[in-house]
């Protein structure tokens, strides 16, 4: 049988990523080997255990967040507090600093390592203030020709009495058109949890990577079986049958490619996940520099609009 | 102390009156259709606002024999073989079956008192109104469409969402239609919404909330997150207008609310601020 169209892309994309430079060590082309076996299995059907296996590694307690990349990828770097207007949402985190010798705007949602710090910053979720921080920076970086990199992760936008009565879906509605007005550079990785609404708010970007285990989806398996099944007993069902995962993301074209983790998943070596995650960083800002903006633009929103099927 | 458990004893209490849809859930008056229709689905005793279907709500709206109706052809298809309880596809037949339409959106130009304008009405009983592709799609087009011909896009919303059982695919109609209201804008066209019972999830974080104007029908939810999420989840005494219009004009997050028989000239004068061709 001829390859399909769909496993011809996925194979250009496979190529794409053999020739990362990092890509050559003994144990990342273990890490491709492994990668090329997923590929490989999405004629199969994937069980309901791997799938439900990368939900649990993406949600891992031991994950890097956004501020554990921060710190490994960036230097010079200056944390941006506040939305200029209401207050400083802890669960999106924005800042300047330099990538290599680049300064770029970094943003991203924050989960809490210990019980405080989870609290503290709603476990990831942010409230308007944080998506109208998220556009704040990236104003900031359109007006000085910053690129911007959002690492997502984060369970959804917070559903609460206050979140709402603030405008929380007009924010996250906001923080999308404001990314589709942009002319800088704009890579957007998700690197634990992509959910929902909450995610997309800050994922409107030229280019869209994911982690090996990172999870991508329009609910979380709890709320759609919660809804479908009537139990969010059955969430492993539902995720088994929406599949969140990286390379059924990349099957739809909805991310562009997917950046590999230590073996194990990228809790077992935050270095190394670092590491992993910069050079796929760099590669696409290397990639976006240079197209005039007025073109990134146009394409970033015709790549969006391309997205879909029907008859 | 030992409990007394005294929730048995409700015999006597009794039941609820049955619930029919042309039974007021407010004041309980019951209307016939041809009354319904008549009043635009709204309760001539307490100012209830029912459901109403996006062919009917054009009808109300735009001038009789102008509306054109655009991408009558485009289907959804089932991209994740999405199975839970029941198929997808099956629900879709049975949506279709149920409301005469082919998805959630219907879109086309029309004429309101006069001024030419490009509608997308969303219909609430096709699967609740919830945003897959072919919402997506209907209102990106309507969206060019109106850039086109250089005419304003009116859209009425009514949904509880992004359509689960598209998966991924349904969440990227957010991104999608919002690049769309992005080119729209560039190329100088308006877009008015207006928000009716209920705009909540992914059509309120994406293009209904991104009009020049936003209006909204009496007492509808607008909410991101649903009454029964925020609850469950923070355990918080949610406020008896909870992401209600009525709250959303307080906090200063729409135009107007506009009862629905003062719908169409509320548009036309907007079209008409607007400088919407003749």
């Amino acid at each position: 049988m001829p390859p399909t169209e769909h496993e011809l892309r996925l194979r250009e994309r496979l190529g794409r990523l053999r020739n990362l430079p990092l890509l050559g060590g003994a144990r990342l082309s273990g890490d491709l080997d492994r990668l090329q076996r997923q590929i490989d299995r999405i004629g199969e059907e994937a069980t309901d255990e791997e799938i439900w296996r990368k939900v649990e590694l993406a949600r891992h307690d031991e994950r890097p967040y956004t501020l554990d990349y921060v710190e490994r990828l960036l230097t010079d770097w200056f944390e941006l507090h506040g939305d200029r207007a209401l207050g400083d949402d802890g669960a999106m985190i924005a800042g300047l600093g330099k990538l290599d010798d680049r300064t770029i705007v970094l943003i991203g949602q924050q989960k809490g390592r210990d019980i405080h710090e989870r609290a503290g910053r709603r476990f990831g979720m942010p409230n308007p203030e944080g998506y109208r921080k998220a556009i704040h920076a990236m104003e900031l970086a359109e007006r000085h020709g910053f690129p911007i990199v959002t690492l997502v992760d984060t369970p959804g936008a917070y559903p609460g009495v206050i979140a709402e009565q603030h405008g929380q879906g007009a924010a996250i509605a906001a923080s999308q058109a404001t990314m589709a007005r942009l002319t800088v550079p704009t890579v957007a990785c998700v690197i634990g949890e992509g959910g929902s609404g909450g995610a997309i708010a800050i994922a409107l970007a030229d280019r869209v990577l994911m982690q090996e285990n990172a999870i991508y989806s329009v609910i979380s398996p709890e709320g759609c079986a919660a809804i479908l099944w009537r139990d969010a007993g059955e969430a492993k069902k539902a995720a088994a049958a929406f599949r969140p995962d990286a390379i059924h993301c990349l099957e739809l074209g909805v991310i562009d490619e997917v950046v590999p983790e230590p073996v194990g998943g990228a809790h077992i070596d935050h270095d190394m996940a670092a590491r992993l995650l910069g050079e796929a960083l760099r590669n696409a800002l290397s990639e976006l520099e240079g197209i005039p903006g007025d073109d990134l633009r146009r394409r970033r929103r015709a790549r969006f609009r391309s997205l879909g099927v029907f008859a | 102390m030992a409990k007394i458990d005294v929730s048995v004893e409700t015999d006597d209490q009794p039941s609820p009156p049955p619930s029919h849809p042309n039974t007021c859930p407010s004041c309980h008056s019951h209307y016939r259709d041809d009354e319904l229709e008549e009043s635009l689905w709204v309760c001539g005793q307490c100012g209830h606002h029912f459901p109403m279907r996006a062919r009917a709500r054009i009808a109300s709206l735009a001038d009789p024999g102008s509306f054109a109706e655009e991408a009558t052809d485009l289907h959804s298809e089932d991209p994740l073989g999405f199975f839970d309880l029941r198929p997808y596809t099956e629900r879709l037949v049975e949506a279709e079956m149920k409301t005469g339409l082919a998805d959630a959106m219907v879109i086309g130009r029309a004429a309101i008192e006069g001024r030419q304008c490009e509608l997308a009405v969303m219909d609430f009983a096709f699967m609740g109104g919830s945003m897959g592709s072919v919402v997506g799609e209907k209102f990106s087009r309507a969206c060019d469409s109106a850039a086109e011909t250089g005419m304003p896009l009116v859209t009425v919303t009514g949904s509880g969402g992004a359509r689960m059982q598209e998966g991924i695919l349904a969440l990227m109609q957010l991104p999608k239609t919002i690049a769309a209201v992005e080119d729209l804008r560039d190329s100088g066209q308006t877009l008015l919404c207006v928000m009716t019972h209920p705009t909540t999830g992914g059509v309120l974080a994406s293009f209904a909330t991104l009009g020049d104007v936003l209006l909204a029908e009496p007492n509808a939810l607008m909410s991101f997150a649903g009454p029964r999420v925020v609850q469950e989840i923070t355990r918080e005494k949610l406020p008896d207008d909870f992401g209600r219009a009525e709250q959303n004009l307080r906090y200063g997050h729409i135009d107007a609310i506009v009862p629905r028989p003062e719908l169409r000239p509320t548009l036309a004068r907007l079209l008409r601020l607007f400088d919407a061709p003749d």
